[in-house]
Formats: C-alpha cells, sequence, structure tokens
C-alpha cells in the first residue's frame, strides 16, 4: 500500500519545484523609468530647463562591444569605465549646493552608437542611476534620455 | 442478519480518496500554470542585468508590454513585426486606449530588450512610440544575481 504516499511525494515534489522555478531560478525583473515627452526631440531645440544636461556617449564596435564612454569629452578610462563614469557622476551631484539637492534637476542624456549592444546602455544608465549602499539604494540621476539615434553605420 | 446486510451495502460505495487527491492536484497544477501566463515572459529574450533593478513597488497603471528580439523585432501582443513595421499596431494599441478613456501619455511602455540587440533599434523603438503620442518608457532589466 505504497500508493497514498507516492502521490502525497509526488504532490510535494510539483509543488516545490514550480515555487522554485518562479522565485530562486528566475531572476526578479524591475525597470528603468525614462520620460521622453517631446514627440520627436529635434536637433538644434534649446532645453528649457536651465542645467544643461551631462553628455553621456558610448562609442562601441562594429560588433557592438564597448570601445569607450565620454561624459561630457573627458574618456572614462577603459578597465572599469562605469564605475569610473559612477564615481564622476556623485561628484557632480554632492557639487550641487548639499548632497542630493542638485539631482533633482540634473538631466543625463545618453548618445549611443548604433550597433552598441543594448546591455552596455543599461550598464550606463545603471551607473548614473543609483549606487547600491549598505543594502539600501543611493539615487543619483533619475532623468535618463536618449538622443535621437545615430545612423545605421555603413558596413 | 439484516443490520450486517446494510452495513455492506454501505462499505461498496469506494474510496473517495483518490479522486479528491487528485482534484487537489489539477487544481495547485493549473494555478501555477496560470501564473506563468500572465507574467508576459518570453523564452527568447535574454534581458540585461543590472543590480538596480528591483520589482515596482506600485505595478504600472496602464502599462503596454514591446518586446524587443535580438534580431530587431517586436513582439507585439502574439505577433512578430519588424520596428520599421510598428507604427501600425502602435496606432490600434492607441486608438483601444483613446476607447477606453485614457490618455496615450499616461501609458507606461514597458521596453523588454534583448541584451544584444543594438541600441540603435531601441532608439528607433523608442522614437516609433514617441510618433504615436506615448510618452513614459521603462527598460527592464533582470536584477543581477550575486551569487
Amino acid at each position: 500500500m505504497m500508493t497514498p504516499m507516492i502521490d502525497i511525494v509526488f504532490l510535494l515534489l510539483v509543488f516545490f519545484i514550480m515555487t522554485l522555478a518562479d522565485r530562486g531560478f528566475v531572476a526578479p525583473e524591475g525597470d528603468f523609468n525614462i520620460r521622453m515627452p517631446v514627440a520627436a526631440p529635434s536637433e538644434g531645440k534649446l532645453d528649457e530647463s536651465l542645467v544643461l544636461p551631462l553628455k553621456v556617449r558610448l562609442k562601441s564596435t562594429s560588433e557592438g562591444r564597448l570601445a569607450g564612454v565620454y561624459l561630457a569629452e573627458a574618456r572614462m578610462p577603459d578597465n572599469a569605465p562605469f564605475q569610473a563614469l559612477q564615481e564622476r557622476i556623485i561628484q557632480i551631484v554632492s557639487d550641487d549646493a548639499g548632497p542630493g539637492s542638485g539631482a533633482e534637476d540634473r538631466e543625463v542624456e545618453l548618445d549611443c552608437d548604433y550597433n552598441l549592444r543594448f546591455e552596455y546602455a543599461i550598464d550606463a544608465i545603471t551607473a548614473v542611476s543609483g549606487k547600491v549602499q549598505q543594502g539600501g539604494i543611493v539615487k543619483l540621476i533619475d532623468k535618463i534620455r536618449f538622443t535621437p539615434p545615430r545612423e545605421v553605420p555603413k558596413p | 442478519m439484516r443490520f450486517k446486510e446494510r452495513r455492506q451495502a454501505r462499505t461498496a460505495e469506494g474510496d473517495m480518496t483518490p479522486m479528491i487527491d487528485m482534484a487537489f492536484q489539477l487544481i495547485a497544477f493549473f494555478m501555477v500554470v496560470i501564473n506563468f501566463a500572465g507574467a508576459e515572459q518570453n523564452e527568447r529574450i535574454r534581458l540585461p542585468e543590472s543590480e538596480l533593478a528591483k520589482p515596482p513597488e506600485v505595478p504600472f497603471e496602464m502599462p503596454i508590454t514591446l518586446q524587443l528580439t535580438k534580431e530587431g523585432t517586436v513582439l507585439l501582443v502574439g505577433e512578430e513585426v519588424p520596428v520599421a513595421n510598428l507604427k501600425p499596431p502602435l496606432r490600434r494599441e492607441k486608438e483601444i486606449i483613446e476607447y477606453r478613456g485614457g490618455k496615450p501619455s499616461d501609458v507606461t511602455v514597458i521596453i523588454r530588450a534583448d541584451a544584444r540587440a543594438p541600441t540603435g533599434v531601441v532608439q528607433e523603438l523608442i522614437r516609433a512610440c514617441q510618433e504615436t503620442g506615448f510618452e513614459k518608457f521603462a527598460l527592464r532589466a533582470k536584477q543581477q544575481e550575486d551569487w
């Protein structure tokens, strides 16, 4: 008379596999909010806010690998570009009259090469928008937008 | 003698336990499966990882999910269209939203783009949405695994 025991064991097995597949194996997902209210931001149009956006430029190779990170023309070191970018952003944000107060007005404009893999863009957004510190998240700049897309490079 | 006979007739009703076991098992199974289907996920898309990607505390009011594959096509409500042909289905979405009394500027477009997709395609996708009238975007990323 093993049948009821086997029934229950299978039930528990299915239950725990499903629960773990939902929570443990599949990592939770989160979002980065991007606000781009202008219908099509035309070039040469002046920004309404007083503080100019910080320009972050990401260059890529033709295969889409990262070839260089620039913050307002200054090239970040190639060994840890996003870490350096984040340190510079922290400096800029804390310079603006007390910690955190300037962050709301600041805006970052991402200018990426067409072929750049999307994961590097997310890396840059991560570096700019916040930092994990002692288990919590310190927010840096949350106004992020893209420039109009660059032309498709000729092969 | 008569009493004994009646008792035998009652035991011949049969055992309900296995049926109830199976019924519970099916209920549990379908509950879990239906939950999976609601998550709107796609196996083809490998999301980029980010340590800041935390599940939102408040769900978006009116979300539209656009899934961008690494080949540059968009999966939108079961259809697969290239980014260049995205306008008609987006306009249809907008009409549905306006018909229901919503404003396109209140809608959040959730972009689940593959990590290997070119950023230029993501930008073209955003531009197509802007030209249709959507303003709020959310780039989705997967939480980075520490272990």
